[in-house]
């Protein structure tokens, strides 16, 4: 059907004429910097003069790659069942937890706040915390409360236990209303930090909930529980599982938030899709052991597990890539005493038959990466393994176990030699090592786009958050379909990239 | 297509929030009681509307509420795209409005325009326990270093500033004095206030204390106005301000969508401000009229009926040579306008809206879904205040539900009973409705869509209606196979 008009969205409108004349108009009244003096600053910020102020930065902070504590107390609260996250504070911070997640996963993701205002910085939140858990198990009939806070609760120091005690007295819950609750300050750590905190919460609470002691829980003959971290892809939540099954193993994913961030379209909404229930957690101490699918973001947990479950853990960094594929099933085999099976073991050859197809386009390249540690630690991994060499690793929210950890994984193959880490550092810090140290690809999450396009340096889109890629946290990147995934995004950018930067003649049909 | 049900009278609006309420705790019930009504004949006639609004909302509810912080950097200075702005405290309230309201602009990221970064003091457990003045006082050093061009700092506070009695205002007057250029303090926590309503209060009065009045205009003329209280997401500023200057005005400021600390600052010399988010940016305007005699006015460029009045309202503030133009422009688009209508209007007759957004656009694009023979079944606001309120009930029909604040459970039930077509509010909203089958649209960033204003905001505002509501997407939910 032709119209007799032509629709221009935001894409195409600006680029017309009259609008562009109109931007000229504009600059009248801006007292704008001439056009060379942006230019000549545009140059300056990449020069390696400018590269070392910026290193030289102490206090100011650029785009980093970290959100605080209770998005990622949120996150994990998420992986129970029938449980509300509630953030005892301010209210803006949840409506800020909500987007922020809903538009990485595409998902709803219903969270209440305790919205505390100017008297309860004066008086205390205990009033906004009793009437919150009248009113949100009133309305969206939660089987559970995992409670966390905001830096407003923090600071004015409001006492959850007593709080949530007093609620208890006064009838605004039920005695027995199950909730945990973890203190997760926005000025300490980050996301995984909260997801931590609250992870252990719950799992200590509910192991231990009705007297129950969680180093006497009955034994389950080939059990095992892993613990996925702060991981933002539903797809892992998959792989894992399936992995498990063909396994023969008894799992248990602790905090599984996966069905909850991936519900059917059909026509109806619940709160609650899924998740861990309470009989799974309190069962869950007499298995084998808990696998840790990411450490850093899991140290007070896994800490929690080993005291007081009396229970073997294991904690790895992201299994990302064959190698740390193969290890997790060889501790999940040891733990379980199931042999890895033989369709496992054919699954893993053909994903490595995948490598050998593709290993001359990412041979020698440079790559460069930002994001979470247990993440980066993968994504290295891998790297080393298929013959790519990371080169700059930036971790916003790394600490010193971790850069030393990723230094031995670097020293440990050829391909690492170049790899410098940087912890603390921001995604400003990222841009100069991408102009003034140029690589052929970066690994990061949407917030990287600015980065990558100053330094004109291809983007694949790994981590969280994801914003402006549809769907890539429904397929794993972990795990041997992860593997596959992951060098498929990988080998597929670079032949984009190829065929871009053709001038004709190697426009090639076949690669 | 589904049927078209007649609309609800407005008793059973009323049996309907009764039955909707019972879900309440009585406190809260009676609390909440007070956030809706339904209109009728009576009060759409004498534009009385009883709705509380800009009181707190009770914990535990699901709010779709955000803070003060929010009101002040993510709307009203956040924008101005020549300076740059701290977000003062913990990582988070940054990293989460980074980027997200699509504010268009100008220039070159990180160089002359610093919209879409994000820029965090990034406090410690030493900056709350010892407190993040000096911190401050070199992030201001470090921010001339990494940005020479940036024109000016603001501080955009979170809530611990506050709590721990930081005195920013002090580093404010020390930085502008040693840097040369302004610094401003803004007293955004986001505990204060009751929304982000207080956040564009407190956002207004720190422009008018630091920056209102203090630039120079080499000439005036007759026509010069200013664009107030767009803030450009998706270009809307930019399809509004070519219709202005079509009709021979000249704009000398846009508040604040892609602009400028000069702008914000010549803005006095303006003979008409033109508000369009009469919520966010009324402070200034009266600030302007009382200060300097400026006259100001609302305008609605939403739909082509609202905006063809709205530009014979502007013009009519002017002389012939305007209000000729006016109807110049007006006739030039009203073919093509009349084009758009003939091809969705058949899509969309009778298709039952739901909204839910900030503080004016709920009420402001009713009549662009009228003009796309939508009808509006039930709507309000998050954070507007009773003026809002009395000016929506008069562009309502009888029965239409107002509510206040509503949480995810008010908005829920209603859908459901209402058996909308269509739902417009936010992201924290979006992805429920797509759930149950209801086609949505984000009202707040254009769903990463727009411009929605003015004529060629009219198009593609008309093409995303069409495309939420009758994509086949919808006939494929069911729970069998």
């Amino acid at each position: 059907m032709s119209d007799s008009f032509v629709t221009r969205d935001h894409n195409t409108l600006f680029a017309s004429g009259e609008y562009k004349e109109q931007v000229e108009r504009k600059r009248q009244f801006e007292n704008p910097c001439s056009l060379q003096e942006v230019e000549s600053t545009l140059e300056y910020t990449k020069t390696k003069e400018y590269a070392e102020k910026n290193f030289a930065r102490e206090a100011l902070v650029i785009n980093p790659a970290k959100a605080c504590q209770p998005l990622g107390a949120v996150l994990a609260s998420l992986g129970f069942a029938k449980t509300l996250p509630f953030v005892q504070g301010s209210q803006g911070c949840v409506a800020y937890f909500r987007s922020h997640l809903a538009r990485h996963f595409k998902e709803p993701v219903p969270a209440v706040s305790s919205s505390m205002t100017e008297d309860a910085a004066v008086f205390g939140g205990m009033n906004n915390l009793i009437e919150g858990l009248r009113n949100a198990t009133a309305l969206y009939k939660p089987e559970m409360i995992a409670m966390s806070t905001t830096c407003m609760a923090e600071v004015i120091g409001d006492d959850l236990s007593s709080f949530i005690g007093n609620a208890r007295n006064q009838g605004a819950i039920p005695e027995d209303f199950p909730i945990a609750f973890a203190n997760t300050p926005s000025f300490v750590g980050s996301h995984i930090t909260g997801y931590d905190s609250m992870m252990r919460s719950m799992l200590s609470y509910l192991a231990e909930r009705g007297g129950a002691v969680p180093a006497e829980a009955p034994a389950k003959e080939g059990a095992v529980n892993v613990v996925m971290g702060f991981d933002t892809y539903t797809g892992d939540f998959a792989e894992v599982k399936r992995l498990f099954s063909l396994l023969g193993a008894d799992l248990t994913v602790l905090g599984d938030y996966s069905d909850n961030l991936d519900s059917p379209a059909d026509g109806e909404y619940h709160y609650y899709y899924g998740g861990t229930t309470p009989e799974q957690v309190q069962a869950a101490p007499g298995a084998a052991g808990t696998i840790f699918l990411q450490k850093y973001s899991t140290k007070k947990t896994s800490v929690m597990i080993k005291e007081k479950w009396n229970q073997e853990t294991v904690s790895f960094f992201s299994p990302i890539g064959v190698a740390a594929t193969d290890k997790l099933l060889a501790e999940a085999s040891r733990l379980t005493g199931k042999p890895i099976p033989e369709e496992l073991i054919k699954e893993r050859g053909r994903v490595v038959d995948a490598y050998t197809d593709s290993h001359p386009y990412l041979h020698g390249r440079r790559v460069a990466m930002a994001g979470d540690p247990d993440f980066l630690l993968g994504l290295i991994s891998f790297c080393l393994e298929v013959g790519l060499e990371p080169v700059h690793i930036v971790c916003t929210n790394g600490d010193k176990d971790f850069e030393e950890e990723a230094n031995e994984l670097l020293k440990s193959s050829p391909y690492g030699i170049d790899g410098k880490v940087y912890i603390g550092k921001d995604l400003w810090h990222m841009r100069s090592l991408l102009i003034t140290d140029p690589v052929d690809f970066v690994y990061g999450s949407t917030h990287m786009k600015y980065a990558a396009k100053d330094s004109n340096t291809p983007l694949i889109r790994v981590g969280f958050p994801i914003f402006d890629r549809h769907h890539l946290h429904r397929y794993p990147i972990i795990g041997y379909q992860g593997a596959l995934n992951l060098l498929t995004l990988t080998v597929n950018s670079v032949l984009e990239k190829l065929d871009e930067d053709s001038p004709g003649y190697n426009f090639d049909l076949v690669r | 297509m589904s049927t078209i049900e007649k609309r609800l009278p407005a008793e059973k609006g009323e049996a309907l929030i009764q039955e909707l309420l019972e879900a309440y705790p009585e406190k809260t019930r009676k609390l909440r009681a007070k956030h809706f009504e339904v209109a009728t004949e009576e009060n759409i006639e004498s534009s009385k509307c009883s709705v509380k609004s800009n009181i707190k909302s009770r914990p535990g509810v699901m709010t779709p509420r955000g803070c003060a912080y929010a009101g002040s950097k993510g709307v009203v200075w956040g924008p101005i795209k020549d300076m740059v702005h701290i977000s003062h405290g913990p990582v988070g309230c940054g990293q989460y409005s980074w980027g997200t309201r699509r504010n268009y602009q100008n220039g070159v990221l990180g160089v002359s325009a610093f919209g879409a970064m994000q820029i965090t003091s990034d406090y410690q457990e030493k900056d709350i326990v010892f407190g993040g003045d000096k911190k401050l006082e070199q992030m201001c050093r470090e921010i001339t270093e990494m940005f020479p061009l940036a024109k000016g700092i603001s501080v955009q506070s979170e809530c611990p500033v506050g709590l721990i009695g930081d005195d920013i205002e002090a580093v404010g007057r020390k930085m502008t004095k040693e840097l040369s250029m302004p610094v401003v303090p803004v007293r955004c926590e986001g505990f204060r206030g009751v929304s982000q309503s207080l956040g564009h209060h407190i956002a207004n009065d720190a422009i008018r204390d630091h920056v209102m009045g203090k630039g120079s205009l080499e000439e005036s003329t007759p026509y010069d106005v200013c664009i107030i209280g767009d803030y450009n997401i998706g270009g809307d500023a930019w399809a509004s301000r070519i219709l202005l200057e079509k009709i021979g005005l000249r704009v000398i400021a846009q508040w604040t969508g892609d602009g400028t600390l000069n702008e914000v600052s010549i803005a006095h010399h303006s003979k008409l401000n033109l508000i369009h988010c009469y919520r966010s940016m009324n402070y200034i305007c009266t600030t302007m009229e009382e200060q300097y005699g400026i006259p100001w006015m609302e305008y609605n460029f939403f739909g082509p009926t609202k905006t063809y009045e709205s530009l014979r309202k502007i013009a009519a503030r002017f002389d012939s040579t305007i209000q000729e133009n006016a109807e110049r422009v007006i006739a030039e688009y009203k073919a093509e306008m009349d084009a758009v209508i003939a091809k969705y209007r058949p899509r969309l007759e009778g298709k039952k809206v739901m909204l839910l957004i900030g503080g004016l656009r709920s009420g402001h694009t009713i009549g662009a879904y009228e003009d796309l023979g939508m009808e509006i079944v039930a709507t309000g606001f998050e954070f507007a205040h009773k003026e809002e309120y009395t000016r929506t009930i008069k562009d309502l029909e009888n029965g239409t539900i107002l509510y206040d604040d509503p949480t995810a459970f008010d908005l829920e039930f209603l859908a459901e009973k209402l058996n909308i077509d269509l739902m417009g509010s936010g992201v924290k909203e979006k992805y429920v409705y797509h759930k149950k089958g209801i086609p949505f649209r984000q009202m707040h960033s254009w769903d990463y869509s727009g411009p929605y204003h003015g004529f060629d905001g009219f198009k593609v505002f008309a093409r995303d209606m069409d495309m939420a509501i009758n994509s086949p997407v919808w006939g494929l939910i069911k729970k069998t196979v």
